[in-house]
């Protein structure tokens, strides 16, 4: 038990020599110290900006696919109990999700309301409306929307099913094409950084390829020799995140403030600054932290096979 | 205790160092390790702090059969081991109180310990007032006294020193076999290599040459026996 205990409190304590260490050796190697901290800053500006960018897009198109709805014009020889029997054959098709009915007069208004000013033009129908009762159909999978539509189309007392044919394709390749460009630039940033950053760790461990071999002849086991220079990348990681972190917290603050009042109304929308900058900024830091101690582990265990 | 027992050592290039050596060196014993440059000496030095493994045969420190240590063991069988070198090793970013007090910190000594003992044996080189300095503000011989400091600060049985003079001046080498003595008095073993006629000839001791790979020599109170 005791012994137990002692070996807890010298593990602790050795944990605080090794972050002392750490601590020294950042401000005794200056200017390497400041190559690596330059070199995590200006790739986390790259990625920050970017996946900024990206998360915007991503929301953007999230908006749209939402938006994407089958309207189903029911054949107007079609009583109340050939509607229902149509609801529950549409709601059958797997790939649909909800089903809601909207009359031909809710139709008309809606119509009406969507003209604005000239709208008032089409009141005159409403003694004789021409427009067909419609079953408003949303798929599960906005990308399933053709196929469910097609399916539609085939079923009885059906006029037409109505998507936005070709303009949603078209978008949905768009939306998926941006996406998957986005995904390969943000992994490929991501492995430039990697790289970059721990070549220049590297350059500062290779300035010391004799100091771990002395440590080593000294009796230093390899673990003893890893724990500063992990925890030393560590905080060249945290403390490369911080510059961009403050950059991109400004700059989309003064994004949000000017964009977000003239995008009112507007379907398009930019995510709100609160708890998206807290997102980022965690991303960055936790980056920035796997990205050092990735670079520093990697470069120190070539030299410790002495 | 050292015992090497049928020692080869071949490098992959083909050059053989050490060609079958046999020897025994006992707890408090005192040896200089003499011979021509590439005779093997410094593999032969090199293989009792396992810098080097030998290619057959079995080399014995201290009852622990260095040719079975496993890479990773390496670094803790070191510590019951002091090693002396040419060019002194020292960490040139720590000063001279934290490279003698590393050797310490390695196996997780108490902090307060670390300190006496440190403290303890930059007394014993005469180093005590310039703890605070770096390694770089020191001269030649300074610098070897603080390895030497650092080599006996976990009070090893035994210190391996490879040409510890072979970088000072006469007189400051004189100092450094001042301490050497010092050391061999309290009990530990020392095998030192040398190509320092003068320190073999004036201060007597067990001499072992070593000529192409084998002992050429072994003679107790022994002379340097080359002309340099």
């Amino acid at each position: 038990m005791m012994n137990k205990e002692v070996i807890t409190v010298m593990k602790i304590r050795t944990l605080g020599r090794h972050a002392r260490e750490s601590f020294k050796s950042i401000g005794r190697n200056g200017w390497m110290t400041f190559a690596s901290v330059s070199a995590v800053t200006v790739t986390l500006i790259l990625v920050g900006v970017f996946f900024v960018i990206m998360m915007n897009l991503n929301k953007v198109a999230q908006t749209i696919e939402e938006d994407v709805q089958i309207r189903v014009h029911i054949d107007v020889a079609a009583n109340a109990e050939d509607q229902q029997k149509l609801q529950s054959q549409i709601e059958n098709i797997s790939e649909v999700q909800s089903v809601k009915f909207s009359s031909k007069e809710q139709e008309l208004e809606e119509l009406i309301r969507s003209m604005g000013e000239d709208g008032q033009a089409f009141k005159l129908f409403e003694q004789d409306n021409p427009l067909n009762d419609v079953f408003i159909v949303k798929t599960k999978n906005p990308q399933d929307t053709m196929q469910a539509a097609k399916a539609i189309e085939k079923l009885e007392y059906v006029t037409k099913a109505v998507y936005g044919k070709g303009t949603v394709e078209k978008l949905f390749n768009f939306i998926e094409a941006s996406r998957n460009v986005g995904i390969v630039l943000i992994a490929g940033l991501f492995f430039t950084a990697v790289f970059l950053i721990s070549n220049t760790i590297k350059i500062t461990i290779i300035a010391r390829r004799r100091e771990i071999k002395i440590m080593r002849l000294v009796g230093a086991t390899n673990n003893f020799i890893r724990w500063p220079f992990f925890l030393e990348g560590l905080w060249l990681g945290v403390l490369g995140a911080i510059l961009p972190i403050i950059l991109i917290a400004i700059a989309y603050y003064n994004a949000y403030e000017y964009l977000a009042p003239k995008l009112v109304g507007n379907f398009i929308q930019i995510l709100p600054y609160n708890p998206f900058i807290y997102q980022v900024s965690g991303i960055l830091i936790l980056m920035g932290a796997l990205i050092g101690v990735w670079g520093s582990v990697m470069s120190v265990r070539k030299f410790l096979k002495v | 205790m050292i015992e090497m027992q049928d020692v080869f050592k071949k490098y992959p290039n083909g050059v053989t160092a050490i060609n079958g050596i046999d020897v025994r060196i006992n707890q408090g014993e005192f040896v200089y390790v003499v011979g021509p440059s590439g005779a093997g000496k410094s593999t032969f030095i090199k293989m009792m702090y396992r810098e080097e493994v030998p290619t057959s045969g079995t080399i014995t420190m201290n009852g622990v059969n260095v040719a079975k240590i496993k890479n990773n063991k390496v670094p803790i069988f070191r510590r019951n081991l002091g090693v002396v070198f040419q060019d002194f090793k020292l960490l040139p970013t720590k000063t001279v109180y934290e490279n003698v007090a590393f050797a310490l910190e390695v196996i997780e000594a108490q902090p307060k310990f670390i300190k006496k003992r440190v403290m303890e044996v930059l007394d014993l080189v005469n180093l005590k007032h310039k703890a605070r300095m770096l390694p770089t503000e020191l001269s030649g011989g300074e610098q070897q006294r603080v390895s030497i400091a650092r080599s006996i600060v976990n009070s090893p049985k035994i210190v391996i020193a490879d040409e510890p003079t072979g970088n000072l001046d006469p007189e400051t080498s004189w100092e450094i076999m001042n301490i050497f003595e010092e050391i061999n008095n309290r009990g530990t073993t020392i095998v030192m290599a040398t190509h320092n006629r003068e320190i073999v000839n004036t201060i007597k001791h067990r001499v072992i040459a070593i000529e192409a790979g084998k002992i050429a020599r072994d003679e107790q109170r022994g002379d340097y026996g080359y002309e340099n």
